[in-house]
């Protein structure tokens, strides 16, 4: 199965929620107004790790530093939308759905995978690492593997012998089959026992295929990276991944919180490309960082409040590093309600990862047409 | 299914019992039968008359777990064992029924014992007056901090509480603007907690409720189209009179205790299923001062709510413990109970650590091929231990009566629900058990009936409560 890795493009989303401040992640260092906004939640102008003149990483992320000057980080500027809501609930559904005007229930990457796999020939074409399934990857009639721990992961493992639990589980299998007329709900549970049972045996060789020189660190990103490098080393035919880490929600406490959250996140991702070039397996690989929203613009004395634009990165050696976009202005009057005013619609981002990189038809997926920002390499 | 008058009954009661509480075995249905369906609805409605479970029984296997802070990350175990051994379920219900509103978590709280004290009081009041629990989540120290009401000061607001009272815990997006929700928030500056000081080497300090007058914003408010110099609890009587405050609550009601509804941040532009039941509850809480006992009363003795069998999909906590109900033998508070609790956070509801503010995505969201393995393998492991006395009850009584393959499936079907499923369920279950014959009890029956069990906690059907 390893021999000839396949070299379809992979995305790995990785969901910041809670809402990133975006202020305090690229910081503007440049910029007199940030220091008079943010008179206790500020970087220090000597740690904040200069990328240009103007803009520098916060200095948990050294890490991404290091990768954004070898040209394979983009930092997409002032992303959201129109009318931001600020409730995490509502931002991240309109982020997971695209329908910022009415309530979706399909998310962007269930659609996305809806092209790439068509016929479900692969109940592991998508992988959810975590207890629950993300919005963004829910569609009808689309499988996606929902993994916890990789190491114990199948059905109805306690029966034993092996032969009574084969019995059960062709039993199960029949159960769980397509039964007219019953209902969405009875149908949705029926396919997802089928796809439990199926990825289950699909899955179940990853570790045993794995063996690696990185240590990932002993933090929750860590291990969720760590097994979607599994998975992917495996060559499974997998070609989204979503993971996530929190809570950025730092109404008070930021800076400690905050520098811990890009600490762990930084050193995750930096051991997880490690890994992946360590087995020559990084080429086809993007990954993909967003939050719901940034941050007011003014601290509130020990962090910050809910805001509306954000910052958006994109990893990996497709990408062309740099920086997209404007940061949006911070002069008083060019503020909405205390918030900097998003100036990229989060479509034109997704637009870009899905036609440039994922080579799908990027239009049914984000719901419309969009400009594309160019920070993938248009051939890979 | 069969379906005599008897069955009717016990469906009924059986239904009744996993809304109001988790389940209950057929010997309690018959007997709670003999009572009357509206004399078991008064009887868990008045969870006084019945002897609490003591919480020290569980402290001296655990005494880690007073004031557990962070220790050991599993908090959240005597609520577990509670629920499990109480004999006033509902008031356990009630708990998550709050808690799942006013999700409070460790994540950030970073106390189990402050959340743990908001879950006693959501037991101790529960079946009072939504605004009594209004008062005591808008001064319990967790949600304090948790929505940072600690850092909501006269002279730089922060909305985090003032915006979620609004948006979850009562009124819902749409039905006040920008400028309501600043000025709710000036209404509850000052409204902090004192005692918040590091666990270690000190030991814990409680924390408490502490109202600072000097940070007190007295000023003029105006709030929903109403002028004064509004405090919290005048704010909190604004948003009840409000009747988008009792429609919001009749949805959160319907869709905890009757049927899967769609998710509180669709409920701005998705209407109810079933309108007139909404309407129902909502003039219930209107008419009695949203007293809980009062509409739960009239919900569980409701034509939709003894309609509304097997509309919902049983919650995690549901499905641990009313399993451990029925096994039976798990009110020792073992090493086992810390492996239950972590089987309800592996299915996706980590208890006392909600994913966000808004709680749980509920229905049909517990569902994912992850969840529903995990759900199956709890289950099936736990109907196939016949040294449990609940299982070995079952078996007992279906013995008793049947030894051919569908009278066995049938029988089964009845005593452990009784459980309704499709007709394509029940042939593959028959089929199952035919290959070998009629159930000889004397020797091979026994295992059989309980891979049978195993079968049946694993279809579809049983995944809804």
């Amino acid at each position: 199965m390893t021999e000839t890795p396949s070299k379809d493009p992979v995305i790995i989303v990785v969901q910041l929620s809670g809402g990133n401040d975006y202020m305090n992640t690229v910081v503007p260092h440049n910029n007199s107004l940030y220091r008079d906004y943010r008179p206790s939640v500020n970087i220090n102008e000597t740690d904040v790790i200069e990328l240009t003149s103007e803009i520098g990483f916060h200095p948990a992320m050294a890490p991404l530093a290091a990768m954004y000057k070898e040209g394979n980080v983009a930092i997409i500027h002032g992303v959201g939308y129109e009318n931001s809501p600020r409730s995490h609930f509502r931002s991240m559904d309109i982020w997971h759905t695209c329908e910022p005007e009415t309530l979706g229930t399909e998310g962007w990457l269930g659609r996305a995978i809806k092209q790439i796999d068509p016929n479900k020939e692969n109940v592991v074409t998508a992988v959810s690492m975590g207890p629950s399934l993300y919005r963004a990857m829910v569609a009808p009639d689309v499988p996606v593997a929902t993994v916890e721990n990789l190491d114990n992961y199948g059905l109805l493992t306690d029966i034993s012998p092996e032969q009574k639990r084969d019995r059960v589980l062709d039993r199960y299998k029949k159960m769980y089959s397509p039964m007219i007329g019953s209902g969405p709900v009875m149908e949705f549970l029926g396919q997802t026992g089928l796809d439990a049972m199926k990825g289950a045996d699909i899955l179940n060789v990853a570790p045993s295929l794995y063996s690696s020189t990185v240590e990932y660190a002993d933090s929750s990103i860590a291990k969720k990276l760590k097994g979607i490098a599994q998975i992917h080393l495996a060559n499974l035919g997998s070609r989204i991944f979503y993971c996530d880490l929190g809570s950025f929600d730092t109404h008070a406490d930021q800076l400690s919180t905050h520098n811990k959250l890009w600490s762990s996140a930084s050193s995750a991702i930096r051991d997880f490309f490690d890994d992946l070039e360590e087995h020559q397996a990084a080429d086809n690989v993007t990954m993909f960082l967003f939050s719901e929203f940034g941050r007011r613009v003014y601290d509130n004395g020990a962090g910050t409040d809910h805001g509306a634009g954000g910052v958006c990165l994109a990893i990996g050696k497709n990408v062309r590093g740099g920086e997209y976009g404007q940061y949006p202005s911070m002069k008083e009057g060019d503020l909405d309600q205390g918030d900097l005013v998003p100036n990229m619609d989060f479509r034109s981002v997704y637009t870009t990862l899905a036609e440039d990189w994922m080579k799908l038809d990027p239009v049914p997926i984000v719901g419309g047409h969009f400009e594309k920002p160019g920070f993938m390499s248009s051939s890979n | 299914m069969i379906s005599t008058k008897a069955n009717t009954e016990i469906s009924l009661m059986a239904h009744l019992m996993r809304r109001a509480g988790f389940g209950a075995s057929r010997e309690e249905l018959e007997t709670r039968c003999k009572e009357g369906y509206t004399e078991t609805v008064e009887e868990l409605l008045a969870p006084l008359a019945q002897t609490p479970v003591d919480i020290y029984e569980f402290l001296r296997y655990y005494p880690l777990w007073w004031k557990p802070g962070t220790l050991g990350g599993l908090g959240q175990a005597p609520w577990v064992w509670t629920m499990i051994n109480t004999a006033s379920p509902l008031q356990e219900k009630l708990c998550i029924f709050y808690h799942n509103i006013f999700a409070t978590g460790v994540a950030k709280v970073d106390h189990y014992d402050e959340i743990q004290d908001m879950i006693d009081m959501f037991r101790e009041k529960g079946l009072g007056h939504y605004k009594d629990i209004l008062l005591e989540v808008a001064k319990n120290p967790a949600m304090i901090y948790w929505l940072d009401n600690n850092e909501n000061h006269a002279d730089s607001i922060n909305e985090n509480w003032g915006r979620e009272l609004l948006e979850l815990f009562t009124m819902g997006v749409g039905n006040y603007t920008e400028g309501d929700v600043q000025e709710c928030s000036r209404a509850f500056t000052g409204w902090t907690l004192e005692h918040k000081l590091p666990r270690f080497h000190m030991g814990r300090w409680d924390w408490h409720f502490k109202f600072v007058e000097e940070d007190h914003d007295f000023g003029e408010k105006e709030f929903l189209g109403h002028k004064g110099n509004f405090d919290g609890e005048e704010v909190i009587d604004i948003i009840l009179a409000n009747p988008a405050t009792a429609t919001f609550m009749a949805r959160h009601i319907y869709n905890f205790f009757v049927e899967d509804e769609p998710q509180v941040p669709a409920w701005s532009v998705v209407p109810p299923n079933n309108p007139k039941a909404v309407q129902f509850l909502a003039d219930a809480l209107m008419d009695s001062n949203y007293h809980m006992e009062t509409v739960l009363r009239k919900l569980f003795n409701s034509d939709f709510f003894r309609e509304s069998q097997f509309s919902r999909v049983k919650n995690p906590a549901e499905v641990v413990v009313s399993t451990l109900r029925l096994v039976g033998n798990s009110s020792l508070p073992g090493p086992d109970i810390l492996n239950w609790t972590s089987q309800i956070v592996y299915m996706g509801q980590d208890l006392l650590n909600p994913p966000s503010v808004e709680g749980w995505h509920s229905g049909i969201e517990w569902i994912n091929s992850g969840t529903l393995m995990k759900r199956t393998n709890f289950m099936s492991e736990m109907v196939g231990d016949y040294s449990r006395p609940g299982i070995a009850k079952i078996i007992d009584r279906v013995s008793s009566t049947s030894f051919k393959p569908e009278e066995v499936v049938d029988a089964c079907l009845d005593i452990i629900g009784p459980l309704e499923v499709t007709a394509e369920t029940r042939v593959e279950l028959i089929d199952h058990v035919s290959s070998q014959g009629d159930f000889d009890w004397q020797s091979t029956g026994v295992a059989r009936a309980l891979e049978l069990l195993q079968l049946i906690v694993a279809t579809r059907e049983y995944q809804f409560a």
